[in-house]
């Protein structure tokens, strides 16, 4: 359906923006791309009260024009590009009405570009409280455009907003803001010449940005490039000089349309939270106590919801099973795809509930105070305050997190978070370590408290942090920084949480998760199931024959038997073949064949070992039931020795390659859209994997 | 005097900056010559400092603090 007008929602961050989107648009939300970049669309249909439609964009939230990220960049580029088809008909500015002053300068430079614009003012019954007093009639006169007070919040003025872009102006009627001229007025008249450009502040905006806007062509970038040398153009300074003169225009129309009390009523209270939360001793045990609970709830919340997705899978694959007719096609679409499937559908809870706890943490505004606190810490090892929240987020999964990095401004800081953040012990290692700790650690308290096993699954999580870090800090010598890194951040005032928003966030983000990554391993599952099901030459046919020999046939129960037959074709099948190709070389670090096909099945995708061990020591199909697998794991004699398969220095062993190995394909293609250079998946592949080996061999030497 | 030398709870005027390209982004930011900043607290480990400017809470490192000339 195509919409009537087009409107583009443009504020700065921490202004009710995205509240106000989900408001206009409801569940009419599109999230797609925009074109060339990797900055999220997000994209819905309004109906107006005149009975259109606008399509409503969401424009990532910036404080100017001049972008700092990469995500503030794709607001200019959509704003001035003429011939794209998102270009909008309508500018809605949203300004926080208790923060005035910045919230305008972003407007006016929105204004110069004359589109026609409308300001919503959220947070009016906020500001109201405040006792800041506005007189929006004068206001809206000074700027000469609509002013419609608002509460996204709570859901006021909404519908007055509606009939505003109902009956916005086609043609931009704002007064002028400044004399854009006056900042270079010889390379503004010879750029806008040249370019046939009627709009001085859009020549001056090309000016700064033709390098990075996509609707130049070179030659036109090259000549604004030589046109900059001819005139002396220097762009921090005519920046400096542009904001400056903005904000005396700014000063001038509050100093007659806005009064604004000695000490705001609401940033007291803020103030008096901050004292506690970033309190010099109890902050970071605060900290502290919030990741703990965070964790524990991800877990434990999670756990049933997950136990009821794998068993809806398991039913499906049981049911289709019985439905279809045996065959190769059934065995893809059910076991392959299916399986493929389950597996990452299981994931949904957790990542669910890990974003609905973010998000949270960053409505209420405590996520800038983590960063505000652990900036220190984080700058010493090459990271940025920022980098708190792709870290943390890397317990549940990597690609999310490394999707998150974006709000980082410093691209060295930014690479490094990427290169480190699959580190951290994501959620898809845990049943491997829950499987490995419960083979090897004996259940036992000691002192009372402290649970053997426990401890050992703490201690995987702890481990995957300081590897992180030290990590990154290696980076951090290895990287030039292109840029200095700088950290100027706003610290919003401290606000209840919006649960819709909380409710989107868990939506979208489950949704991105199950598209990014659900691509990705269903495919690999596709492939690994044709390398587990068929074997080369006539190996499979030779199985069938031996089991239908009466020894077989009569002395096993016909479970045992389709197992032993299942066993026996995986061992001979390609994915078996490759498993005795690399023995070799994982020898040393205690694993055997068998343990070479879980390696190789779950490179693609580390949930896949639990199946896969399953698959192999012939437990029933059903891959959920860990305790049958621990068992037989448990079990397994080495042939030659007698000893178990499963020591201690095997299952640590293993552990530390689960711990270092890149083995997740999702994650690979995250890295590669994020960075758009295959050099950067392929210098994590190659760093991770050498680190792999190596903590195996190490842990392997150290216990055997 | 720069502004990474107050204490909490003092009060300053910004003057002018030694950095221009942080200046740009501090200006950007509302904190501009003749706007009075004040430092209101410092994180735990010393580093970064949150200053109140133009009617909001601002976070910015030492170093940073450290390119704002007071009056």
């Amino acid at each position: 359906m195509k919409a009537d007008i087009r409107v583009a929602l443009v504020g700065n961050p921490n202004t009710g923006k995205s509240t106000l989107f989900n408001t206009l648009t409801g569940l009419n939300q599109k999230i797609g791309n925009f074109p060339g970049v990797t900055v999220d669309k997000k994209t819905g249909v309004c109906t107006l009260p005149d009975g259109r439609t606008a399509e409503i964009i969401d424009l990532p939230g910036t404080y100017s024009l001049y972008p700092k990220s990469q995500d503030e960049s794709i607001v200019f580029s959509v704003l001035a590009d003429k011939a794209n088809t998102h270009t909008p008909d309508l500018v809605v500015v949203i300004i926080d009405a208790t923060n005035l002053k910045r919230n305008l300068l972003l407007y006016s430079q929105v204004a110069d570009l004359k589109i026609p614009v409308i300001v919503a003012l959220n947070m009016i019954d906020l500001s109201k409280k405040a006792g800041i007093t506005i007189d929006i009639d004068l206001f809206a006169k000074k700027l000469g455009v609509p002013v419609i007070p608002i509460s996204a919040r709570k859901v006021e003025g909404i519908d007055k907003l509606k009939a505003a872009i109902g009956f916005a102006n086609k043609i931009a009627l704002q007064e002028p803001s400044i004399d854009v001229e006056a900042i270079a007025p010889q390379l503004i008249a010879q750029i806008s010449e040249e370019l046939k450009l009627d709009n001085p502040y859009f020549a001056l905006q090309l000016a700064h940005q033709h390098e990075t806007v996509k609707f130049l062509t070179p030659q036109q970038s090259d000549r604004i490039e030589e046109l900059e040398k001819e005139f002396s153009f220097h762009s921090q300074k005519a920046q400096g000089a542009e904001t400056i003169a903005r904000y005396s225009f700014i000063n001038d129309l509050l100093y007659d349309t806005v009064k604004i009390p000695e000490t705001a009523k609401d940033e007291t209270v803020s103030n008096k939270i901050d004292k506690v939360l970033t309190h010099r001793v109890f902050g970071l045990f605060i900290f502290l106590g919030i990741l703990l609970f965070m964790f524990q709830s991800i877990f434990s919340w999670s756990a049933y919801p997950m136990e009821k997705i794998g068993d809806l899978f398991a039913w499906a694959q049981n049911s289709l099973h019985q439905v279809l007719p045996a065959g190769p096609l059934t065995g893809l679409v059910v076991d392959g795809v299916l399986g493929g499937l389950s597996g990452v559908m299981v994931f949904i809870p957790q990542i669910a509930i890990l974003f609905a706890f973010i998000s949270i943490l960053e409505d209420t505004g405590y996520m800038s105070r983590v960063t505000f606190m652990m900036d220190k810490l984080m700058r010493k090892v090459g990271l940025n305050g920022k980098s708190v929240v792709p870290l943390i987020g890397g317990f549940a999964c990597a690609v999310p997190s490394i999707m998150s990095t974006r709000t980082i401004e410093n691209w060295k800081d930014r690479m490094i978070t990427i290169m480190v953040t699959p580190l951290v012990t994501c959620s898809a290692r845990l049943p491997i370590y829950v499987l490995l700790i419960g083979l090897v650690v004996p259940n036992r308290n000691f002192w009372w408290v402290f649970n053997l096993q426990g401890l050992a699954l703490t201690g995987m999580y702890i481990f995957s942090l300081i590897s992180a870090v030290v990590v990154a800090f290696a980076f951090k010598l290895i990287l030039k920084g292109r840029e200095r890194g700088y950290f100027i951040m706003e610290l919003p005032v401290y606000r209840m949480p919006r649960w819709n928003n909380v409710a989107y966030s868990m939506y979208d983000r489950s949704k991105a998760f199950v598209l990014q990554a659900g691509k990705v391993i269903i495919a690999v599952s596709v492939i690994l199931w044709v390398l587990a099901s068929y074997g080369p030459g006539d190996r499979f046919a030779k199985i069938e024959q031996k089991y239908k020999q009466p020894q077989y046939a009569q002395k096993l129960k016909p479970d045992d038997l389709t197992r032993a037959i299942n066993s026996e074709k995986l061992e001979n099948s390609y994915a078996g073949a490759l498993g005795h190709f690399i023995e070799p070389a994982i020898r040393p670090l205690g694993f055997d064949w068998k343990i070479g096909i879980a390696l190789i099945t779950s490179f693609a995708a580390r949930e896949v070992f639990v199946g896969t061990m399953a698959t192999i020591y012939s437990v029933d199909g059903n891959a959920e039931k860990i305790e049958s697998v621990q068992k037989k794991m448990g079990s397994a004699k080495n042939p030659e020795t007698g000893k178990p398969v499963f020591s201690l220095a095997v299952a640590f062993s293993l552990m530390m390659f689960y711990a270092f190995a890149m083995q997740c394909a999702s994650t690979v293609a995250v890295v590669y859209r994020e960075t758009k250079n295959w050099r950067w998946p392929a210098i994590q592949f190659a760093y991770m994997t050498v680190l792999a080996y190596a903590a195996s061999l190490l842990a392997y030497n150290l216990l055997k | 005097m720069t502004l990474s030398e107050l204490v909490p709870g003092e009060i300053g005027i910004v003057k002018e900056f030694t950095d221009l390209e942080m200046s740009v982004k501090l200006m950007e930011m509302g904190c501009l010559p003749g706007e009075s900043v004040t430092v209101s607290r410092v994180a735990p480990l010393g580093d970064p400092i949150a200053i109140n400017v133009s009617g909001y809470q601002l976070s910015l490192r030492k170093f940073e603090a450290s390119t704002i000339i007071l009056q």
